[in-house]
């Protein structure tokens, strides 16, 4: 890292300015697949954000001890772990959402977001800097997937938070709000299909992009971008400093 | 670029390509289309009352309107001069049906432009016809009204809702209960469906007129229909009455005149627009003879827009001059 941050920013980067799905597009697969309906998105969010810190805890701690070039390796184990523990106790706790998450629930191993977070920053960086990393990302993920999916659910099926006692329960909540019902009459069903999630991603991403833009960093600039593997063909940034910068982070072995 | 030298020889001056201009605009052939829908507009005011009308006014006042909205909202050129929103909004009334609500039908014109057309830059940019979009997306969010067909009364001032629906031809064929209206009926389009899919004969107007302005190439809409006449007469085993059902039913004649000959979504080159419509006509007959749908045009334009630039990649016309292949493969041998 050339630029050495405050802790309240890589806290605060993740929600806006770099969100992991809005503005470094990580995740879409479980971002489009999930965002039907708010109860399922604030699921995911919380178990992929409790994937996310505790991943890029462990990693920052070991990675002093991670040979780079086993590191991918690496790092999945210790992702798996972490995604079999939520899993588990997604399970056992709130097993209406785990039938709703289906596959994506343990896919949160392969997910872009934890490995790039983990790849891209706790690899590098001391352990208070990566949790605060992971919370902010995590906290992003579930911000970007509520947006989606408020839009997505409200338009699409006509409900909304529909199903959220399944997760209430939880916090000990028995008083009965099922969430709201029949908002629309005549629901626009195509939201709801991969078609609408695709527009809506879209959209939305076109207005994070319009807020971040302001701030003035464009998405080449964004620190993920040289980490990435694709980065000596993407057209994002400039081929030779990407390759220098490469080679330069690349630890001799 | 030209150096211009200072006047010690005489230079002839020559401007910047175009140097032949054509009095054909986009305007002129947007005008164009819009008098050759007119027959089938007639038609279907005739066929399901003046609803049908209302329906067209509504989808093109939410056309004109969202494009004028959106290109104001992006800081663009004002374009609803060029009359391709009113195409669009005719377009897309012609695929609903006459029962639809006004609402939905606005939705529909506002879908077409803002997210097919806008979105990707206006009109030329469009990578999918904007009206067959419109109806997909209407059809897939309200199949239940989208698929709502009045039997046509014949009366010309019925302007409330027809209460009575009935299966279309192609639903009948797909098993639906109903009966088949006889072939004269199917020309002169007495049949249900889409408001303005039915009247064969009108539709054949606008589209011989079409092609007598040049405004479209008869390559497309004739490799399209042969296409589904062929796998259909295999498919019904050598019934021409079934066939002639077949062609004159659903979508097929809107579709292959008026939507797959769309500018900005068809191939260029004439072998590309034969390619182009047999694609049209082979994913039409699957959806008809295998699909859960009974009708597939819109699905196999919409399919075939897409794969349009590859299309095109493939069937570049050869340069006049450029050496012929063998020649270069025996040259590279040799």
């Amino acid at each position: 890292m050339a630029e050495k941050k405050s802790l309240g920013k890589e806290f605060s980067k993740g929600i806006i300015a770099e969100n992991p799905v809005l503005r470094l597009v990580l995740g879409t697969c479980p971002t489009l697949a999930v965002s039907v309906a708010v109860t399922n998105a604030i699921g995911m969010g919380i178990a992929a954000t409790l994937v996310l810190v505790c991943s890029n805890v462990v990693i920052s701690a070991l990675r002093k001890v991670i040979p780079s070039k086993v590191r991918i390796p690496a790092y999945i184990v210790v992702i798996a772990s972490f995604v079999t523990m939520v899993q588990l106790l997604v399970k056992a706790f709130v097993p209406a959402l785990d039938d709703a998450l289906g596959v994506y629930l343990p896919l949160i191993v392969v997910n872009c977001i934890i490995l790039g977070r983990a790849e891209a920053f706790a690899g590098k960086n001391p352990i208070a800097a990566s949790f605060l990393d992971g919370l902010g990302m995590g906290i992003g993920f579930t911000f970007a997937l509520i947006v989606m999916a408020s839009i997505r659910e409200i338009l699409g099926a006509g409900t909304f938070l529909d199903g959220i006692s399944s997760l209430t329960v939880l916090f000990g909540y028995t008083g009965g709000f099922d969430g709201f019902k029949n908002i629309l009459s005549q629901p626009m069903g195509i939201l709801t299909l991969a078609p609408g999630g695709f527009f809506v991603f879209g959209v939305v991403m076109a207005l994070a992009n319009k807020l971040a833009g302001k701030k003035g960093k464009s998405a080449a600039e964004l620190k993920g971008c040289a980490n990435c593997p694709m980065a000596h063909s993407c057209s994002l940034i400039d081929k030779d400093e990407a390759c220098k910068e490469n080679k330069k982070e690349e630890p001799a072995v | 670029m030209i150096q211009t030298k200072p006047a010690e020889e005489k230079l002839l001056t020559v401007s910047a390509s175009p140097h032949e201009r054509s009095s054909v605009t986009s305007v002129r052939l947007m005008l164009d289309v819009i008098i050759s829908l007119c027959p089938a507009l007639i038609a279907s005011v005739i066929i399901f009352g003046l609803r049908a009308l209302a329906v067209t006014a509504v989808t093109v006042v939410s056309c004109v309107l969202s494009e004028y909205v959106t290109r104001k909202i992006m800081k663009r050129s004002n374009t609803i001069g060029d009359l391709s929103a009113i195409v669009t909004g005719i377009l897309l009334a012609f695929n609903l049906p006459a029962t639809i609500p006004f609402w939905i039908a606005a939705l529909g014109g506002a879908v077409a432009i803002v997210v097919v057309k806008q979105m990707f830059g206006g009109i030329g940019q469009n990578f999918v016809n904007p009206a067959i979009t419109a109806r997909i997306v209407l059809l897939v969010s309200f199949a239940s009204f989208m698929s709502n067909w009045p039997v046509p009364r014949q009366g010309l001032m019925n302007f409330g809702v027809d209460a009575v629906t009935g299966a279309t031809p192609l639903a009948v064929m797909a098993g639906s209960d109903g009966e088949m209206p006889t072939l004269v009926n199917m020309l002169l389009g007495v049949r249900g469906g889409c408001l303005g899919e039915t009247c064969a004969v009108a539709l054949l107007i606008g589209g011989l007129y079409l092609v007598a302005r040049k405004v479209i190439s008869p390559a497309i809409p004739l490799t399209f229909i042969g296409t589904v006449a062929v796998i259909m007469l295999i498919a019904e085993k050598g019934d021409l009455c079934a066939l002639a059902y077949q062609l004159l039913s659903g979508g097929l004649l809107l579709g292959a005149i008026f939507m797959a000959t769309d500018y900005a979504t068809s191939p260029i080159s004439f072998k590309g627009k034969i390619v182009f419509g047999i694609g049209c006509g082979i994913i039409t007959c699957l959806i008809r003879i295998f699909g859960s749908y009974p009708e597939g045009v819109s699905f196999s334009i919409i399919i075939m827009n897409i794969l349009v630039p590859h299309i095109e990649k493939l069937t570049t016309p050869k340069p006049f001059g450029t050496p012929r292949k063998e020649k270069k493969a025996k040259e590279a041998q040799a």
